[in-house]
């Protein structure tokens, strides 16, 4: 499965301005990451985990750096360039979910459908929802639906693009330990299915466990 | 397209899911306010410019207080000129005891030159046109005199010394003049008739016209003819002056019912503004996610701009329906103040529809949802991040310009506009002031009362800044509601009030000398006493120290009216007991004789006139020159005859034209009248209390009309509080669940809901009454002149904190009543 370069990082660093000065969140992360391979970035809370799922991801800009995603660069592009790429390639799953409140599952899931432009938004959301387990409760709302329930439609609505990259961040961090595993195994079996690349953010050792590589963040720097 | 397609899905969704319900009512609202007011002021302005063209049912008209000489209309005919003859006059007609102050136009063959009479079978219904007048013995009355009168055609009027069966309904006729018409009635009768009447005597309120109609060149000429020929007291009329005229007065009511309607439509955009506001804050989360999903910022804009515009086209077409119906009602209402009936509206209102939706949609909804575009993508991981602050500045702008143009567009006039603007701007600043000092003012409470009132009090003081906007929005439309009211009421009261027990209550006019003696005796035997009878003369003013009065400088309308026409003169030793010398003196017995005059202070004013300036006089084609000896501040509304001219006795003693009184009459004693009129036809009376009832029944109408187009206004104001309910609806999910997780039972919480609101409701309440009583108080002292009434403004009081209360409290806390049935650990579970 692991192959070709997909995501690719040089020198990625990230600074702030405080109070006190300029802070450096993030410095001098090299990585290359291959199509199909599972990643967890893991380290100890403010290492800057989140930063670089931030900057990977292109939802923010680094201070130093370059990232490319499948061999195109996208650090340097502007915040519309950045999002145009995100559309085609680029899937979440976050540790509060983030879910539409009023739109019910299946509009949830074919919200990435619809900013794509696609026509089939309704069937292919349907399909993705059937396969996360869900395919009963299509008509719920959020509010309707476990915790666990409802990190099933966030990743019904990450894969339903067929992403090149999935990026994670603390997927299970909301939930309890069982439903967690039941979510984390969800999570490797698309990602096996698909093909996609798995990035994921999290500090549960069990979890990282099952990734083939490890980012061990310390202070901002990768010491593994 | 795929912004497109997505945007319409958004919005679908947003309406299923009610997030952009307050928005789309305020909007609809606001286009119903305006486009009812404007397809009724259209179809009044169409009625108008139907008419301008035949407005004085001719291409010529000469009017005159006296007879046209034939001359006239034998030189017109030389010309090869159409010609027809009115004769109008003021009188009252009969149907057994019942009696109508009407207005008589007798009218030759050939009337109307220019248009058509149109009749109707049924009252206020449909007319059609027709090409006759009536015959002699018939009289033709309009729907008014029908309705007043309870008659049906048929029936047989005594109009003077004579009887006329009425044989149609006079639906319109072109020179009826503007469509809102003075006090009377009309009745049509042919000129054949008007000798039999006995109603024309010397010296009779009478105003003849010649109607000239023909060739363009011919008519044209023969104006020069006139202009030269004509007698000084005869008014030549073109078509264009007189459409002018009327055009003027009746835009000028238009313009203000279309303010009216503003006040609603700012007040709705205010509620706009706060759910667009309340929409962008609960979607930074959506859009976030939508850009981290790939959503260009552009793709951002085009989805907020496709929505509004949508919106916009959505709630313009179901607002224009609204107002269209609204319009219907307000037409219903002023029915029996319009003669005729008011041709359908025109599309233009509907347009104004859409530009009202547009205008409030961008000025208010827009900059929060240019705000969107702005999001960081990063929001997603961490939710701290907001878009970067709108300037405030660029906000108001927006907004203070869509106003503007909303009121340049109602007003036309930059001037105006100008400063209506600024008075609405200064007003709802004041008004935002006193609403907060309201607000203030309730802390000192809070001590004081139980936990559900704290907890609600404490909720107001808290959105302080909200609270004094609903404060605003509410009592704004109260105010103007309770303000209708006290100045109605007052009014009447006053007018009433100011006639005391006895006063005279029926004016005699046109009594001719050799009348006067058995018009006494009449009063006499009937145990009535002999009133005073006051001698009477027309005069026309010709010059005043020497220069030509028409040509005198600054000249308002009312100094031109005064220039212009004939005034009656009368003299007197006594100075009248409500009349009261300002300036100059009243003539000592020896000045008796002398040619001075007394003149009432609106003829000074309007006329630039000063004490010892020397007025030359037409009297019955005699000059007569006077000085100004006294000026005279006169109490018109007491009922006794009086005159805006008074000479000094002697002058003219045997000059007299005709004599006026004025009497008071019980209602036993009414019928007496019946008689007066058949042994005097040639006297008019005025029934005053008639009148009074008449003026009341115009000022309730066209003041519900008005109170119907403010409904709006409280409308907007429960929109605002919607919104306003809405924006806090999450604070106000997690307040109670925290509450109820602390113990409070449901009922405590909803009693607090109700404390709040009912307390708002109070405090608008209170604002209005304020406002309302104050404006009230000032219009009647400073003008109108009357004391304003304690009793009425306590009232106003109670009813503004009543009303206030129960429509903001009930509309609340019925508004917010979910958030109290909410699971409280479903809201926590949410956080």
């Amino acid at each position: 499965m692991v192959g070709r370069s997909v995501l690719k990082a040089e020198n990625l660093g990230k600074e702030v301005s405080s109070p006190e000065g300029p802070l450096t969140i993030l410095a001098a992360v090299d990585l290359d990451i291959e199509a199909g391979d599972t990643v967890a970035i893991v380290g100890p809370s403010g290492a800057g985990k989140s930063t670089l799922l931030a900057l990977l991801a292109g939802l923010d800009e680094p201070s130093t750096g370059k990232v490319w995603l499948n061999g195109a660069e996208f650090s340097s592009l502007d915040e519309d360039g950045r999002a145009r790429m995100r559309a085609q390639q680029v899937g979440f799953v976050f540790q509060s979910f983030h879910l539409v409140p009023s739109l019910t599952a299946l509009e949830n899931v074919m919200l990435p459908l619809e900013l794509a432009g696609r026509r089939d938004a309704r069937e292919a959301a349907r399909q993705v929802l059937a396969k996360v387990g869900l395919g009963s409760r299509v008509q719920h709302y959020p509010r309707q639906l476990s915790g666990g329930e409802q990190q099933r439609v966030a990743i019904a609505r990450a894969f339903v693009i067929q992403p090149a990259v999935l990026f994670a961040d603390e997927p299970t961090g909301n939930l309890d330990t069982a439903t967690g595993a039941r979510i984390i195994e969800l999570l490797f079996e698309l990602n096996r299915a698909s093909g996609t690349t798995l990035i994921l953010v999290t500090h549960d050792q069990n979890i990282a466990s099952r990734c083939r590589r490890h980012v061990i963040l310390e202070a901002g720097h990768v010491v593994s | 397209m795929k912004a497109l397609r997505f945007a319409l899905a958004v919005l679908a969704r947003d309406i299923k899911s009610g997030e952009l319900t307050v928005l789309v009512l305020a909007v609809t609202l606001a286009v119903a306010a305006l486009t009812g007011v404007g397809f009724f002021t259209n179809r009044i302005g169409q009625a108008v410019s139907l008419q301008a063209a035949e407005v004085i049912a001719a291409d010529l008209r000469l009017e005159s207080t006296r007879p046209i000489a034939d001359s006239v209309f034998a030189e017109a005919h030389r010309r090869g000129l159409n010609t027809a003859r009115t004769t109008s006059l003021v009188s009252v007609v009969f149907v057994q005891e019942q009696s109508q102050l009407t207005a008589l136009r007798a009218v030759t063959a050939g009337y109307p030159l220019r248009g058509a009479l149109r009749i109707a079978d049924r009252p206020f219904g449909p007319g059609r046109a027709v090409a006759t007048i009536p015959q002699s013995g018939e009289g033709w009355a309009d729907s008014r005199l029908i309705a007043r009168l309870g008659i049906r055609v048929g029936d047989e009027l005594t109009v003077g010394a004579t009887r006329l069966r009425v044989t149609h309904i006079l639906e319109y006729r072109p020179d009826q003049g503007s469509q809102f018409v003075d006090l009377a009635p009309t009745v049509l009768i042919n000129e054949g008739d008007l000798a039999a009447t006995a109603l024309i005597a010397p010296g009779s309120r009478v105003t003849y016209a010649a109607l000239f109609a023909g060739d363009r060149d011919a008519v044209a000429d023969f104006k020069l003819y006139l202009e030269q020929h004509k007698a000084p007291a005869e008014r030549l009329l073109n078509v264009e002056e007189s459409s002018q005229q009327i055009g003027s007065s009746v835009k000028r009511a238009g313009q203000f019912l279309n303010l009216a309607g503003l006040v609603s439509v700012l007040l709705s955009a205010i509620a706009v503004a706060m759910s667009a506001r309340r929409y962008a804050r609960r979607h930074l989360d959506v859009v976030a996610l939508m850009k981290c999903m790939g959503a260009t910022q552009n793709f951002i804009l085009a989805i907020s701009v496709i929505e509004l515009l949508v919106l916009a086209l959505a709630a313009g077409i179901v607002g224009t329906a609204i107002g269209y119906g609204a319009q219907q009602i307000l037409a219903y209402i002023v029915r029996e103040l319009l003669s005729g009936t008011l041709p359908p509206p025109s599309f233009e209102p509907a347009f104004m529809g859409l530009v009202t939706s547009m205008t409030v949609l961008t000025g208010f909804a827009l900059p929060p949802l240019l705000q969107l575009r702005t999001v960081p993508p990063l929001r997603v991981l961490r939710r701290n991040l907001d878009p970067p602050k709108l300037r405030y500045a660029a906000t108001y702008v927006l907004a203070v310009a869509a106003v503007l143009a909303m009121i340049a567009w109602v007003v036309r006039d930059i001037d105006l506009t100008r400063w209506i603007g600024i008075s609405m701007l200064l007003t709802f600043a004041v008004l935002y002031g006193a609403g907060h000092l309201l607000v203030l003012s309730l802390s000192g409470l809070r001590g004081r009362v139980g936990v559900a009132w704290r907890y609600g009090l404490a909720n107001i003081a808290r959105r302080g800044r909200e609270s004094a906007v609903q404060i605003v929005a509410f009592g704004l439309g109260l105010t103007v509601l309770l303000l209708l009211v006290v100045v109605r009421t007052t009014l009447l009261q006053e007018w009433r009030a100011s006639l005391p027990p006895g006063a005279p209550n029926h004016f005699f006019i046109n009594i001719r000398p050799e009348e006067r003696a058995p018009i006494e005796k009449f009063f006499a035997d009937r145990q009535i006493p002999a009133p005073e009878l006051f001698p009477m003369i027309r005069a026309r003013l010709i010059e005043v120290n020497g220069n030509k009065a028409t040509a005198l400088p600054g000249l308002g309308d009312r100094g031109r009216g005064f220039a212009e026409r004939e005034q009656n003169l009368t003299w007197t030793p006594t100075l009248p007991a409500d009349n009261e010398i300002t300036s100059g003196h009243w003539w000592r017995s020896d000045e008796l004789g002398k040619p001075l005059v007394s003149i009432a202070s609106e003829y000074e004013r309007d006329l630039n006139l000063k004490l010892g300036d020397r007025l030359l006089f037409d009297v019955a084609g005699e000059p007569l020159e006077v000085k100004v000896a006294s000026i005279r501040k006169v109490r018109w509304d007491s009922f006794h005859p009086n005159f805006f001219l008074v000479l000094s006795p002697g002058l003219l003693d045997n000059a007299a034209g005709t004599y006026m009184t004025s009497v008071h009459l019980t209602p036993e004693q009414k019928p007496l009248l019946v008689d007066l009129v058949r042994q005097f036809p040639g006297v008019s009376v005025f029934d005053i209390d008639r009148l009074l009832s008449q003026v009341r029944d115009v000022m309730d109408k066209a003041s519900r009309a008005v109170e119907y187009v403010f409904l709006f206004t409280l409308l907007a104001g429960v929109m605002v509080l919607l919104a306003a309910i809405q924006s806090t609806r999450d604070e106000r999910l997690y307040e109670s669940a925290i509450l109820r997780t602390l113990g409070a039972s449901r009922r405590t919480v909803l009693e607090s809901v109700a404390a709040e609101f009912t307390m708002l409701g109070l405090l608008a309440g209170a604002l209005a009454a304020i406002c309302s009583g104050t404006v009230g108080h000032l219009l009647a002292t400073r003008v109108f002149s009357i004391p304003s009434s304690l009793p009425l403004i306590f009232k106003v009081v109670a009813w503004g904190l009543l009303a206030g209360a129960l429509l903001v409290g009930i509309t609340g806390t019925w508004a917010a009543r979910s958030v109290v049935n909410y699971p409280p650990i479903a809201t926590l579970r949410q956080e």
